[in-house]
């Protein structure tokens, strides 16, 4: 700015602007706080335990002093991939539905009924799931039912709504030239979705794929109820499964000593990998604004 | 009263390092409508905003040189920028009435000012209204909201809302390049009527409109001042080529 | 595979994405009229103002509708005033430097974490280290966190529409910045920045996990800030998890939805007023 000197009003204005910075950095304290806290509280055991060992044992027995994470560790990915293999394409299908093949009045129609799908409460869709998919599972497949299939189907209609409103953004921000050029040369409308617009809008598509991979990592009430929660690798899809936010939520309640050190671990392995996933989601959601 | 309002020396003005203005020199006087004419990119608004210090707001703005107001350096130490800029009242090109009534569009600025009393507002309203040539047609519906106006009377009505602070001088910047004949004749009547009270200075694209309206016309092209005189002589007789070219529309 | 000719392509192509696209309506509108279907004959003003009696098995709800209450107000004032003021601060008052990134890189990672981790460190931080126990201070200072980025993107979002011309206005009539933003952007931004407010309160309805390790599970009727008290989305968990009543957690799972309902069309109905401003 240029060389204004101070006066009354000119020395508010720049209290204010202090004061607005201050506010402006709780977000980034906050989470600086969390960080520590989290980190704080869950290293000491790791480093006592092994990280190793932490990381790569397959036995959970608290009581036993066994703490190997491993099997929650397998358990939230399978989980997720499955929520992924669910989620993806059907959210892709009504993303490219909405965006190209149906009309106002129909898009009208369905867009607030998607978001009304991301306003359930993630207990809601767990209880859905015992009461209705746990018990179909357990009589058509066999197996007690609560297993990484119930949780994969649960977890890929969670994340739906995350994958469709991005994908949605993506495919809205691709220039109407591209589509009119395409369809200028001939090419149908699923040529040109194929072709030209899910190229260009492939940055963002992979941005909600990864946030959603993000959300389903971190649910918690849902697996809760329907995952099974046995602290064991799962064999088959109908095997129960335990995540690691499960594991932290289970026994929180209960736990003391080493055996809560531990599940603070459990809550600094989460941290890292959601905040890894949040930079490659960033990254990726950076190269797409920059995108023509 | 006459004499020179603002006194304009070897004034420059860069953003970041591109250049926009170079070594003004030129004087308003006081009460006159000065006219600023010139192609686009000439710097006239840029010139303007210089006169209110909006060009502060943008980063890595650079003035140099002085310009004088009332004797003091508006860019000086002492300066109070937001009293300046009411002073300076000024009227973009888009008109742009805030969300409100009629009303709250033109006591705005009273009210910033710390006037509250609802009587003492009408007052200043209805003056400011007359002033701008729009009380006629809008005495009855002061409540309703702004945004309902034609174009013609929304510009009206910003002239109105910058009246009613009270300042010395009005800034308009094109004021009329969207409206329609009728709206643009009503507009250069309020000015010729205001001039009495306020010095006026009017940046415009066309040429005509200050021909009819301008005491003093000023020809900029790129950044700098080419020439400033009497409206008449301009138009008919100026001294430099350029202005000349331009107004036969050589160029444009 | 054999390549299909482009029209019959088309034609499968088209189905297959309507097909998915259907089964994805379907099962959400299945879902809500499951839930109401069971759960609104539970429902009576009874239901609403009666206390829970014995666990939950009979009674209302209405100790877990103030403990849900109490519990977003807190979180709102908190979240509301230091949201709204650094998307002020991201908007008005810097311009894209590094202490934006920054900010905004703080305000988006928050936005990622998992509402479990919010409940970990609420726990740690507020229940234990400061004492304040299961509380609705814990739950809600936890709560105000995970607002936080919504409102800031959501606020930033509503201030950078308000056009820049407001803001010359302002200046040119001789107001500083803060009337400027105080008089002008603010009050053009609100309906924006209240539908941001209104998505945070729908969503703290649904959250479960961070508040049952703040707030605790507490049945009976809060008395003050520092008393435990249980959300109708933990009191559903529960109800639920441990088969207390069927009619009364449809009940209340039919109240959440209900209300999760309301709180999209106010949101649609403050978003058109938002749009309307402008045209």
């Amino acid at each position: 700015m240029g060389k204004i000197a101070g006066n009354r009003l000119e020395r508010n204005d720049r209290l204010v602007r202090l004061a607005l910075l201050v506010v402006a950095f709780s977000a980034v304290s906050v989470l600086l706080v969390i960080t520590v806290f989290i980190v704080g509280q869950g290293t000491p055991i790791m480093v006592k335990y092994g990280l190793k060992s932490f990381l790569a044992g397959s036995n959970w027995y608290p009581s036993e002093k066994l703490f190997g994470l491993w099997p929650m560790i397998v358990g939230s990915l399978f989980v997720t991939g499955g929520a992924l293999v669910i989620g993806v394409p059907f959210g892709l299908a009504c993303a490219i539905v909405l965006t190209e093949f149906s009309s106002k009045r129909v898009r009208r129609f369905i867009k607030p009924v998607i978001e009304l799908l991301a306003g359930i409460p993630s207990v809601v869709y767990g209880f859905m799931g015992v009461i209705i998919l746990v018990p179909f599972i357990r009589q058509t497949f066999g197996g007690p039912g609560l297993s990484v299939l119930a949780a994969s189907i649960v977890l890929g209609i969670m994340i739906l709504p995350t994958v469709i409103s991005i994908s949605v953004d993506s495919l809205q921000a691709v220039p109407p030239s591209y589509r009119e050029g395409s369809i200028a040369l001939g090419a149908t409308r699923w040529q040109t979705v194929k072709m030209v617009l899910f190229p260009a809008a492939r940055s963002g598509i992979i941005a909600s794929i990864i946030l959603g991979m993000g959300r389903a990592i971190g649910e918690t009430m849902a697996t809760i109820m329907i995952a099974g929660n046995a602290a064991e690798i799962p064999r088959s899809l109908l095997a129960p499964v335990r995540t690691l936010t499960s594991n932290v939520a289970l026994e929180m309640s209960y736990a003391t000593g080493e055996h809560r050190e531990a599940l603070f671990a459990t809550g600094v392995v989460l941290f890292v990998i959601i905040m890894i996933l949040n930079t490659i989601a960033n990254a990726t959601s950076a190269k797409r604004r920059k995108q023509p | 009263m006459s004499g020179v309002a603002i006194e304009v020396r070897g004034f420059g003005q860069s953003f970041g390092g591109v250049r926009k203005l170079a070594g003004l020199d030129l004087d308003v006087m006081r009460n006159e409508i000065l006219g600023i004419i010139g192609p686009a990119r000439s710097g006239k608004s840029t010139f303007l905003c210089a006169l209110n210090r909006l060009n502060d707001l943008v980063r890595g703005s650079r003035p140099e040189g002085t310009i004088r107001i009332d004797g003091r350096d508006i860019y000086g130490p002492e300066v109070d920028v937001v009293e300046l800029r009411r002073k300076l009242g000024m009227v973009f090109a888009t008109p742009v009435p805030l969300p409100r009534s009629i009303f709250e569009n033109v006591a705005f600025g009273a009210r910033r000012a710390g006037i509250r009393s609802r009587e003492e507002l009408e007052v200043i309203v209805r003056d400011s209204l007359e002033k701008g040539g729009l009380w006629d047609e809008v005495k009855d519906r002061l409540g309703t909201s702004g945004l309902k106006l034609s174009g013609g009377q929304q510009q009206r009505l910003c002239v109105a809302r910058i009246l009613a602070v009270k300042p010395e001088f009005i800034l308009l910047d094109e004021p009329t390049s969207g409206l329609d004949p009728i709206s643009t004749m009503k507009i250069e009547d309020s000015l010729r009527k205001l001039k009495k009270d306020y010095t006026i200075i009017l940046v415009t694209n066309n040429t005509k409109q200050a021909a009819r309206v301008a005491d003093r016309t000023a020809f900029f092209l790129s950044g700098r001042l080419v020439e400033i005189g009497p409206t008449a002589k301009i138009f008919t007789a100026p001294d430099d080529q350029r202005t000349d070219d331009y107004l036969r529309g050589r160029f444009g | 595979m054999k390549r299909l000719g482009p029209r019959i392509e088309e034609r499968a192509a088209r189905t297959v994405l309507w097909t998915l696209t259907l089964v994805t309506v379907a099962v959400l509108l299945f879902i809500i009229f499951f839930i109401l279907r069971r759960g609104l004959p539970a429902l009576s003003l009874e239901f609403l103002t009666a206390n829970p009696v014995d666990m939950g098995k009979a009674g209302g709800i209405f100790s877990t509708v103030v403990g849900t209450v109490a519990l977003t107000a807190l979180a709102i004032l908190l979240a509301a005033p230091l949201g709204i003021g650094t998307a002020i601060y991201l908007t008005e008052y810097t311009w894209g430097g590094p202490v934006t990134r920054v900010i905004r890189f703080g305000a988006e990672c928050l936005a990622g974490i998992p509402s479990i981790i919010f409940g970990l460190f609420g726990f740690i931080l507020f229940v234990t280290k400061l004492k304040f126990g299961w509380s609705i201070l814990s739950g809600g200072l936890t709560l105000a966190f995970m607002l936080l980025p919504t409102i800031i993107r959501t606020s930033e979002e509503a201030i950078k529409s308000v056009p820049p011309a407001y803001r010359q206005v302002g200046f040119s009539l001789g107001s500083t910045k803060w009337q400027t933003v105080t008089r002008i952007v603010l009050p053009s931004a609100l309906p924006g920045i209240a539908t941001g407010i209104v998505l945070s309160v729908g969503r703290s309805l649904g959250e479960t996990a961070a508040t049952i390790f703040t707030a605790g599970s507490a049945l009976r009727m809060p008395t003050s800030l520092f008393s435990s008290t249980r959300t109708m989305s933990v009191h559903f968990y529960i109800l639920a998890r441990e088969g207390i009543s069927a009619p009364n957690a449809y009940g209340t799972a039919a109240i959440l939805i209900i209300a999760i309902l309301g709180i999209n069309i106010l949101t649609y109905y403050l978003m058109n007023r938002f749009i309307r401003r402008y045209s």
